[in-house]
C-alpha cells in the first residue's frame, strides 16, 4: 500500500502539475496577457489545484485507506460542504452587496462605460 | 492499536477545523483582493519566481516528509532523523524566503496596514506561515523524543500526527498559490 514508489509518483505528479499550472500564468503573462483568456486559465489552474489535492490526499495522505472503514472521508465531505457553503456564500453575498450599495450616479458612470 | 486510531481519527477531525478557518480566510481574500485602495495591487505586489521556488521547496519537504512516515514503519531511527532533517531543512527555507517577502512588504510601504487587499493577504498566507513554524518546532521536538526514546508506539503516532499536518500544510498552499498569486498575476 505505502511504498517509497507511490510517494515518488505522487511527488512527480505533483511537481508536474505545479510546473503546468506556473507555466501557463507564465505564457500568459510574457506573450502580455495575450495568449490563454482569462476564463479558460481560471478554470484550468483550480482544475490542477484540485487534481494535485487528490493526488496528495490520496498518496501522502492516505485518505481512505484507514482501518475504520473510510471515516476520515466522511469527515472531508462534511468539511468540504461547509467550506463551499462558507466560500461561494461569501463571495455572492459580498458581491450583491457590493453593487447594491454603490451610490446611484457610480452605477449609472459604470453602466455606461463598456469595459466593466 | 484501537487507541491509536481514535488518536488519528481526533487528529483528523482538527485537521478539518484547521481547514474551515483557512476557508474563512480565502472567502475573506477573495472578497477583499481589488480593494487596494489606491495603493498595490495584485500584479504590482507579487513575484512568480520566487513563489515558484516556495513551492517547489514545500512540495519536496512533503515527499521527504512521507519518506520519514515509511522509514517510522520500518522501525528505522537513523532513516527517520535524516528523511525529517530534510522536511526540516525545506521547511526551514520556506518559512525564511516568506519572512524574507514579508520584511520587503512592510518595508516598502505594502504593509497589512495599506489595504484591505494587504490585510487579507498577510492574514491568509501568515497564517499558513505560522502554521508551517510551529509545525518546524513541533518536528525539532519530535525528532529529539525519537533520538532519546526510539521509536515506541507513542512516538509513532507522534510522528503520524506530524505527518499528517505538515501534509495538510502543503495542500492549503496548492490552493494558496494557485488563488492567491497565480490568479493575482493573472
Amino acid at each position: 500500500m505505502q511504498t517509497s514508489k507511490s510517494y515518488l509518483t505522487a511527488y512527480l505528479l505533483s511537481l508536474f502539475l505545479v510546473v503546468i499550472a506556473f507555466g501557463l500564468i507564465y505564457i500568459h503573462i510574457s506573450s502580455a496577457h495575450e495568449v490563454f483568456s482569462h476564463p479558460f486559465l481560471r478554470v484550468a489552474i483550480i482544475a490542477l489545484a484540485v487534481i494535485q489535492a487528490v493526488i496528495q490526499l490520496k498518496f501522502f495522505l492516505h485518505l481512505g485507506q484507514d482501518q475504520n472503514g473510510k471515516t476520515n472521508m466522511t469527515l472531508i465531505f462534511f468539511t468540504l460542504g461547509l467550506i463551499l457553503i462558507i466560500v461561494v456564500g461569501s463571495i455572492w453575498i459580498m458581491n450583491h452587496l457590493n453593487y447594491n450599495m454603490t451610490p446611484q450616479q457610480i452605477q449609472d458612470y459604470m453602466n455606461s462605460q463598456s469595459t466593466f | 492499536m484501537e487507541n491509536n486510531n481514535k488518536t488519528i481519527f481526533g487528529f483528523w477531525v482538527y485537521l478539518m477545523t484547521d481547514l474551515v478557518m483557512f476557508a474563512a480566510l480565502f472567502a475573506t481574500y477573495a472578497v477583499l483582493r481589488n480593494n487596494s485602495f489606491g495603493g498595490p495591487t495584485e500584479a504590482s505586489t507579487f513575484n512568480i519566481y520566487f513563489v515558484f521556488a516556495e513551492t517547489l521547496i514545500l512540495l519536496t519537504s512533503s515527499f521527504t516528509c512521507g519518506m520519514a512516515s515509511l522509514a517510522a514503519a520500518q522501525g528505522n531511527v537513523k532513516k527517520v532523523i535524516a528523511w525529517f532533517s530534510a522536511t526540516f531543512a525545506l521547511g526551514l527555507a520556506f518559512l525564511i524566503m516568506e519572512i524574507s517577502e514579508f520584511h520587503r512588504l512592510i518595508k516598502t510601504g505594502s504593509g497589512p496596514q495599506r489595504s484591505a487587499f494587504l490585510s487579507s493577504y498577510f492574514a491568509l498566507v501568515g497564517a499558513h506561515g505560522i502554521h508551517i513554524a510551529v509545525g518546524l518546532l513541533w518536528m525539532a521536538i519530535t525528532m529529539v523524543v525519537v533520538l532519546r526514546r526510539g521509536l515506541t508506539p507513542k512516538t509513532s503516532s507522534q510522528l503520524q500526527r506530524l505527518a499528517l499536518f505538515w501534509h495538510f500544510l502543503d495542500i492549503v498552499w496548492i490552493f494558496i498559490f494557485t488563488v492567491v498569486y497565480l490568479m493575482g498575476i493573472m
